[in-house]
């Protein structure tokens, strides 16, 4: 219990952080038009490939003699790239139908 | 020097993220807007490339270097149609990464530390559920896995077995414990059951719900690294996620509870049969219905008695010309018997000068309706209802009709959910293109013309 007490005392900034940020992520949200609800998820799902970043650490971080660590950080990295990679390619593709039509006057 | 550069570059990533994230809420920025969250996450990754003493440069660059061809390709080679099934894919696929950092960090852990415990405990559950299921989701999507009834208390046990399993291991402290592969795979099987008992329509709301998820996994590993861009940009997807979620839900007419609980026990027997799907007409804002016409090529109006009963032919000349003046084209498609006379609607359009070359008959209209973007169904009812088409018990079967359905978006302007002069039900607005915009024509009509005139 003081454990874990002491642990949310030591990481008091990142609560506060967390609890601004919940907010910043509702008010980027509020008030999407429907037609945009799938580019949005797909938008976001990219975004939440930012664990890349850990894999990146995770797999830099492993001692090269562990075999079983390598292998797990190669497929970590591998997958959150797709993660992103798709992501934001797909996410571009279904935002194509809004490119602005040259208007004729 | 460089960790500065580097927890700055994060910074600057997190602040992208959420511009990037602010502009994709509008459809004119959307683009441009996935483009800045992009540049954050290019500045994201260049900036843990720079970390001092990482090692496996190479094989950290050949696995990058096979997801970006990877995920390159299915994203360019997937089907329009096929999209949610891909994002539910690639969401998964962030899942699993979580997870196995998790895996791998769990032999680091340092004995004692309880909350990072905590954390990596979270991580490695949440990752794991996000994977599995987001997996089925997919399969789902494609209609390659049927719905299965799953007791959700029992599946709710399951949970809590690798929640349990999870503190006991924290609490018993003995490293490197194997017992952490069993979290693991009670993990990923509690995500099979999560969602193999929900109904393919509703796969929307739940890919949105586990991106969600992935989103808080995310942040959580950036808790166990103290790493602020995988944690801000974890809780905003996270907090983003589950709003979208809502409001999809709310957008289908669902309640997310509803959604997720609706084969709890086995009383509430939600299609047993598998037929009689409950029949749920779904509503359009004015707001969303303008940015559908807006962004448009062709627009077809198919007006019908009610746009007499509301006056409203003026107004949807006005709201041609706007539509004109943006470089949407705007026909309007003319049943023989819309109306109560034969030529009501001529005369009625007449009357508010449209062009008389924009009164396009049934035959004629029908051949364009697969090349249109959108329809607009106003105050028309029974000649536009597909059971003349395909419902041999139909009493209006065999009349010819306007097969609006072909058209790719189909927005039905009608005052309440009764049906029309024939007094029978019509399918279409139950159609999934369908969507409902309920109100007095005429002033829907002047609505929808100042909307897209301040777009």
């Amino acid at each position: 219990m003081e454990d874990i007490l002491n642990y949310l005392v030591d990481n008091q900034q990142q609560i506060y952080i967390f609890i601004l940020a919940v907010f910043v992520g509702v008010e980027v949200i509020s008030k999407v038009p429907t037609v945009l609800h799938t580019p949005l998820m797909s938008g976001s799902n990219a975004l939440s490939g930012v664990v890349i970043v850990g894999s990146i650490i995770v797999l830099g971080n492993t001692a090269s003699d562990n075999y079983l660590g390598l292998v797990l950080g190669f497929a970590a990295v591998l997958l959150a790239t797709l993660n992103v990679v798709g992501g934001f390619a797909v996410t571009n593709r279904m935002l194509e139908m809004f490119k602005k039509k040259p208007a004729k006057k | 020097m460089i960790e500065s550069i580097i927890s700055l570059s994060y910074l600057v990533a997190v602040v992208l993220f959420i511009v990037g994230m602010k502009m994709m809420s509008h459809p004119d920025s959307a683009r441009q807007g996935n483009g800045i969250a992009l540049l954050g996450m290019i500045v994201a990754i260049v900036a843990s490339m720079l970390t001092p003493g990482l090692n496996n440069i190479v094989l950290i660059l050949v696995a990058m270097g096979l997801g970006t061809v990877g995920g390159l390709y299915f994203s360019n080679t997937v089907q329009m149609t096929a999209m949610p099934e891909l994002v539910s894919f690639f969401n998964g696929m962030g899942g699993a990464a979580a997870a196995l950092i998790g895996l791998v960090e769990y032999e680091y852990l340092p004995a004692g530390e309880i909350g990072q415990g905590v954390v990596l405990m979270v991580s490695l559950i949440l990752g794991s559920v996000s994977f599995t299921g987001s997996m089925i989701a997919m399969g789902k999507l494609q209609g390659k896995i049927g719905d299965i009834r799953i007791n959700k208390i029992f599946a709710f046990f399951v949970f809590g077995l690798a929640v349990g399993l999870a503190a006991y291991i924290l609490y018993d402290g003995t490293p490197n414990s194997p017992l952490i592969y069993a979290v693991l795979v009670i993990s990923l099987v509690y995500g099979l059951l999560f969602v193999y008992p929900i109904g393919g329509a509703d796969m929307p709301v739940v890919i949105s719900l586990l991106n969600a998820l992935t989103g808080v996994t995310a942040a959580t590993t950036g808790l166990l690294y103290d790493n602020m861009v995988m944690f801000m940009g974890g809780v905003l997807v996270g907090s983003a996620g589950l709003i979208l979620t809502l409001l999809m839900a709310k957008a289908m007419n669902r309640s997310v509870a509803n959604i997720l609980f609706t084969s709890f026990g086995s009383a509430s027997g939600k299609v047993a049969a598998g037929s009689g799907e409950e029949q749920v007409a779904k509503e359009i804002t004015q707001y969303d219905a303008s940015i559908l016409l807006n962004y448009a090529q062709r627009v077809v109006v198919v007006p019908g008695y009610g746009l007499a009963v509301a006056q409203a032919q003026h107004a949807v000349h006005d709201l041609e010309k706007v539509l004109e003046e943006k470089g949407v084209e705007v026909l309007y498609g003319i049943h023989p018997v819309a109306g109560r006379m034969p030529g009501h609607m001529n005369v009625l359009l007449a009357e508010s000068d449209v062009p008389y070359d924009k009164l396009i008959d049934m035959d004629d209209i029908n051949e364009k309706f697969p090349n249109t973007d959108v329809v607009m169904v106003i105050g028309a009812n029974d000649v536009v209802n597909p059971a003349a088409n395909d419902d041999p018990s139909s009493p209006i079967y065999g009349m010819p009709i306007l097969e609006v359905n072909k058209a790719t978006n189909v927005i039905v302007i009608k005052r309440s959910m009764g049906s029309g002069y024939a007094g029978i039900e019509n399918p279409l607005f139950f159609d999934a293109k369908t969507r409902m915009l309920f109100g007095d024509a005429k002033k829907v009509l002047n609505g929808l013309v100042a909307e897209v005139k301040n777009m």
